[in-house]
């Protein structure tokens, strides 16, 4: 920590810096050039020297108001203005504008004779002189090596050298000098032995027919800088250097959640699809609908009235379009209304970089919420694996960090697991959704499944993935004794399952009426019983209350007797004659 | 301007015009007129003339001559142009550059 901040106050107060202006290479140089020093570029023929020059001087008196001057020793003012004027720097402008000066110094050996002892105070004469005239605060000497070539007196011009630069240093200028690059050192005649502030080192390989550019701070005294290679690369808005590892992941993370485009899909990812700035990765065998997925993404976002950006590096935008019209999908429409871009690219065409560059400005510039890479695999093609890494890294580190979700799709060979992407780039997805190629009974089904959704809780099933006419669609697997079952072999198995249920339903059903009739027969047996014991009980209640009337008739006529007779007969005796004369009567 | 001592002979229709580039008077400078001033009037009298162009007084100049060494001896005339660096004490190589080597050589014959 406390190393740190010595560091920083460090490269705060000890050495102020000049900002270049070029895109990437403060960030490398942790603020730009030394100020009021001069710096050494040097590399091959066709590197891009003079243009980072110049990019250096124009950016100089553009942005940061430091006038500059360039003595060119190759090219003249013309050439140079009509060189940069292809990454849209209007040199004559700025020229006429008192913001730029342009000196074209001119040797031919073949036209001078030495005689004598001599200095090159002229070329001082006329630096000194276009700095003043314009106040330049910038030097570019492009490139001062053509003064070897063109005099006899090295030992005097190695001298002059050293009093130039000095010069430079006292004047406060920050210069950029460029060098060729030579055999054994630097540059081929040894201006690092002058220069020894900041050394930059261009460099351009050839690999596998396609260049790369790379820029390296080699040196910078006093100041700490990044060491590694850089690809960079010149766009006609001038030179953009690729900083790999100066972006940290401090992007935030969006509790947003967005839809895929397909409901199933989404049940399957917790029911509410992917999070917002995530990175995506379908991977599939070819034709296993990555682009149709992607596709659904896109329309419920352009539905949402979000912004998409397509970039398709297999199939031109009117192919896309066409292909998913096919299942329902009308992308033409969101073109239309201006929410969808396609930006369609042969990966091999240009190099890695240019592709990254051209991805991050149409992304700078769209600002789209989604981006769809189709697939991202294409661009091995234009680059080693190892660079295709590092560039989607960086790539989904800058999506991240504008909170764009990315969905990319990889394309995995055959003969590799489908878990292989060929590009290593899994771990830089956090949702991870693979198609794959389910092969049974003599056709071919799709199957889908996450692989990995970070922060969602995710289904572990694998379904089938169908596309219809109505888009993608997600059925059920059937999981049976056979195995996994898809396709018509899954069609099958369900009309089977369908009429065995069939079956069972009318089997039931039959069941139902004989427990129906049974239970009717039952209830006409408890009526008929019923009605029986209400007919008996009936009977019985009116023997009762027959007997009942017969007794009191008895008593009735008892009474009656004893009162006609006046005397006291024992009612038992009377009551044994009415019983005998009731019983006759039944 | 004057310690150059003038131009020395200036007939108006010299057949030599020469331009000599210097920056002040310094030693070298002053000794290169000094050299340009004697060839001339071993090899050129009466038929050249001298301009003597001071760069600390007239930056702009340097540019249009294509000026890098000083001093600088410039043959405008008779073209071509021909350009020799130094203080001009090796009198064979002036007279090289000068293309006045093969026109001695002619006289002494």
């Amino acid at each position: 920590m406390r190393r740190r901040q010595f560091n920083t106050r460090k490269s705060e107060n000890c050495l102020p810096k000049c900002p270049t202006g070029i895109r990437g290479l403060d960030e490398i140089t942790f603020g730009g050039l030394p100020r009021g020093r001069p710096t050494l570029v040097c590399g091959a023929a066709g590197c891009g020297k003079t243009l980072l020059g110049m990019e250096f001087l124009v950016r100089g008196a553009k942005e940061f108001d430091e006038p500059g001057v360039c003595l060119s020793f190759e090219e003249t003012a013309e050439e140079l203005a009509a060189n940069v004027a292809s990454l849209g720097f209007d040199v004559p402008s700025l020229v006429a504008a008192n913001k730029l000066a342009i000196d074209h110094v001119y040797l031919e050996r073949s036209l001078i004779e030495e005689a004598g002892e001599y200095d090159l105070e002229a070329l001082f004469v006329r630096l000194g002189h276009a700095v003043d005239s314009i106040g330049a605060k910038r030097v570019l000497l492009d490139s001062i090596e053509a003064l070897f070539a063109g005099l006899e007196n090295e030992a005097v011009l190695r001298s002059e050298l050293r009093r130039l630069f000095r010069f430079l240093k006292e004047r406060g200028l920050t210069a950029m000098v460029t060098g060729e690059r030579g055999q054994n050192g630097l540059t081929r005649h040894g201006l690092e032995e002058y220069i020894s502030d900041c050394v930059i080192v261009l460099d351009h390989r050839v690999t596998e027919t396609v260049l790369t550019r790379r820029l390296r701070v080699v040196k910078y005294r006093g100041s700490t800088h990044g060491t590694n290679e850089y690809p960079f690369l010149i766009e006609d808005r001038g030179i953009w250097v690729l900083p790999v590892t100066s972006v940290d992941l401090r992007h935030p993370a969006s509790l947003d959640r967005l839809s895929s485009g397909v409901p199933a899909l989404d049940e399957m990812l917790g029911g509410k699809g992917y999070f917002r700035g995530s990175s995506i990765l379908v991977s599939g065998t070819a034709g296993t609908g990555k682009t149709s997925l992607s596709a659904h993404f896109v329309n419920a976002a352009c539905a949402r009235g979000e912004r998409c950006v397509f970039f398709s590096f297999g199939e031109s935008a009117d192919q896309i379009v066409r292909n998913l019209r096919s299942i329902g999908i009308d992308l033409g429409r969101w073109v239309d209304k201006g929410l969808l871009q396609f930006h369609v690219a042969r990966p091999t065409t240009v190099g890695l970089e240019m592709h990254l560059v051209k991805i991050h400005r149409i992304i700078g510039e769209f600002a789209p919420a989604i981006a769809v890479l189709d697939p991202v695999t294409g661009l091995i093609h234009a680059g080693t694996a190892i660079e295709t890494n590092s560039m989607l890294l960086r790539l989904i580190d800058v999506l991240k960090e504008k909170q764009i979700t990315a969905l990319m799709t990889t394309l995995t060979g055959g003969s590799d697991a489908a878990e292989t992407t060929q590009v290593d780039i899994s771990s830089l997805a956090d949702t991870w959704v693979l198609l794959r190629d389910i092969e049974s009974g003599g056709e071919r089904n799709r199957g889908i499944y996450v692989l990995k959704a970070r922060g969602i809780a995710h289904s572990n099933q694998i379904r089938e993935f169908v596309l219809t006419s109505r888009g993608v669609e997600l059925r059920e697997v059937y999981l049976g004794e056979a195995g996994l079952l898809t396709g018509s072999a899954r069609v099958t198995q369900e009309a089977r399952d369908a009429s065995a249920a069939l079956a069972a339903s009318q089997e039931a059903e039959s069941k139902h009426l004989v427990i129906e009739h049974k239970r009717k027969v039952l209830e006409a047996q408890i009526a008929a019983l019923q009605l029986d014991l209400a007919t008996a009980e009936q009977e019985a209640r009116q023997v009762i209350a027959q007997d009942e009337l017969t007794l009191r008739k008895h008593e009735q006529d008892r009474s009656d007797m004893a009162r006609s007779r006046s005397a006291n007969t024992g009612p038992r005796e009377a009551g044994v004659k009415s019983a005998k004369a009731r019983g006759g009567r039944q | 301007m004057k310690r150059f001592g003038g131009g020395g002979a200036d007939p108006p229709g010299a057949k030599w015009d020469l331009k000599l580039y210097v920056a002040g008077q310094t030693a070298k400078s002053l000794q290169a007129f000094a050299n340009l001033k004697r060839i001339c009037e071993e090899h050129l009298a009466g038929e050249y003339r001298i301009e003597v162009i001071d760069l600390l007084k007239n930056p702009q100049l340097a540019k249009g001559d294509q000026i890098l060494a000083l001093p600088t001896l410039v043959r405008k005339l008779p073209e071509p142009v021909r350009k020799i660096i130094g203080d001009l004490s090796n009198t064979e190589r002036v007279l090289v550059g000068l293309d006045l080597k093969a026109r001695t050589a002619k006289a002494g014959s």
